[in-house]
């Protein structure tokens, strides 16, 4: 019965967090100077999302919600970007059992070895998949598109780094901590 | 801010009206999968051509989408411009020949009739979907979309999901906004001229609440769907779907006439690209 109910939760909370993802990708973009390029507060929310619900919940969120402000603002959605932005979802999911988020605050430790682990997938993602699959799907010239990718890696790894973690810290912080209750004597 | 956001289906007595979902979801797909690949100048023009003509079957009026055409006028510009700086020579590199009109190729900025071909096809592979998207956005009903997905193959609990997202975004954009001004009334300056940090802290003032309220609703949401017995079956029927009619079948022989044309041609160009410099 337990398995029934946490299915319908990730269907849920994957359309949610889709609109949640869609309406932040829309509305919160900070720009940083650069064109074309803004510290994505959407990105920052994946992390949580991904600690609470797992891989496919994160990595289909954000997918459809990509996807879908693409398709509103650009008439098709940029494939490559989207699918990228999806695994992206899925690597933060696997944290799920790391962080054990609903078993209270989250400690220094877990917190720094989270952000290494970011950085790492950012980078994976943005700098080598991604652009990687520009060149071989739209043929755009490499410079353009490694540049593109490496702007996103920065912004994306400090969105995450910063919003992220202080979301992480706050929402973990409402979780009551396992073994908090004792028997009194 | 609603209504110029999300572009939406109006209801009108005309043809792409009366296809199922389905049938112009599939379309779509195939178009943008095809159009991504191939640099076939004619057939690209081909497929923008056949659907401004559709464009103008729909009876959709520009006002109706002025704004988003304006934001993909601008996309497309920044991206060749880029596309350009960093690889001026590009178009002579991918189609073998030099044909100048400005500047030397000893010249790091040289202008070719290859570079200039090659971003226009770009420009056309940007653009070429966009009437074919918006006809899609705006003559088929939003509850119809999660029907057509799960008729196309995909799992009605993904469906399902891409259904919660499209009809929880008016919602949820409506509770950011509350938050938003309320937390502006306490003081929290996120306008655009407050510093970058002070902003990113405002975000995440707007964040929290709008993240606690949306858990909550998940729970309540999951509990209702629980309560109707959500995800018993392997299958689900849709209140929305619609069976496929004769004008359907025709749409879909059409399209895969485009498919087999666009195949074909990569036979024919040996490779993705045509090159008319030969």
């Amino acid at each position: 019965m337990k398995k029934k109910t946490d299915s319908i939760q990730s269907v849920v909370a994957t359309g949610i967090g889709a609109a949640i993802i869609f309406v932040l990708m829309k509305f919160v973009a900070i720009p940083t100077g650069i064109p074309n390029t803004q510290v994505n507060v959407a990105e920052g929310f994946l992390p949580l999302l991904a600690a609470i619900y797992g891989p496919i919940t994160a990595g289909l969120a954000i997918f459809i919600g990509h996807a879908l402000n693409d398709f509103v603002t650009y008439g098709s959605p940029w494939w490559t970007w989207v699918i990228v932005d999806g695994l992206v979802g899925v690597a933060f999911g696997f944290l799920k059992n790391k962080l054990q988020i609903q078993a209270g605050a989250l400690s220094v430790a877990k917190l720094v070895w989270f952000n290494i682990y970011q950085v790492i997938v950012n980078f994976i993602g943005w700098v080598l998949l991604a652009p990687t699959g520009d060149i071989l799907i739209y043929h755009e010239p490499a410079g353009k598109v490694y540049i593109q990718g490496l702007t996103t890696w920065v912004v994306n790894s400090l969105s995450v780094a910063i919003i992220g973690t202080i979301l992480l810290v706050l929402y973990s912080r409402t979780r009551t901590k396992h073994g908090s209750l004792k028997k009194e004597d | 801010m609603t209504e110029n956001l999300f572009i939406g289906y109006i209801d009108r007595p005309t043809f792409l009206h009366h296809l199922s979902g389905s049938t112009k979801l599939i379309g779509f797909i195939s178009f943008s999968i095809i159009g991504m690949v191939t640099f076939d100048t004619r057939f690209l023009l081909g497929i923008l051509i056949m659907s401004l003509v559709l464009f103008h079957y729909a009876q959709i009026r520009y006002r109706e989408v002025a704004l988003i055409v304006k934001v993909i006028i601008a996309f497309a510009a920044l991206n060749l411009i880029m596309v350009y700086v960093f690889g001026p020579g590009y178009g002579m590199q991918i189609y073998g020949t030099k044909h100048l009109i400005l500047g030397n190729s000893q010249h790091y900025f040289n202008l070719s009739w290859e570079e200039l071909f090659y971003l226009f096809n770009l420009l056309l592979k940007y653009v070429f979907a966009v009437p074919l998207a918006l006809i899609f956005l705006l003559t088929t009903n939003p509850s119809e979309f999660a029907a057509s997905l799960n008729k196309i193959g995909i799992s009605y609990r993904i469906s399902y999901a891409f259904e919660i997202a499209l009809r929880y975004i008016p919602t949820v954009q409506r509770d950011y906004r509350t938050i938003s001004l309320a937390q502006q009334a306490r003081g929290y300056e996120m306008s655009k001229t407050a510093p970058l940090m002070q902003r990113a802290k405002g975000a995440v003032q707007i964040l929290l609440p709008l993240i606690f309220t949306s858990l909550e609703r998940i729970e309540t949401i999951s509990q209702a769907m629980a309560l109707r017995r959500f995800g018993q079956q392997h299958k689900r029927t849709w209140y929305m779907a619609r069976p496929f009619k004769t004008a359907d079948y025709l749409s879909l022989i059409v399209i895969a006439v485009w498919l087999i044309l666009g195949i074909y041609l990569f036979k024919v160009n040996n490779g993705r690209f045509w090159n008319p410099f030969k």
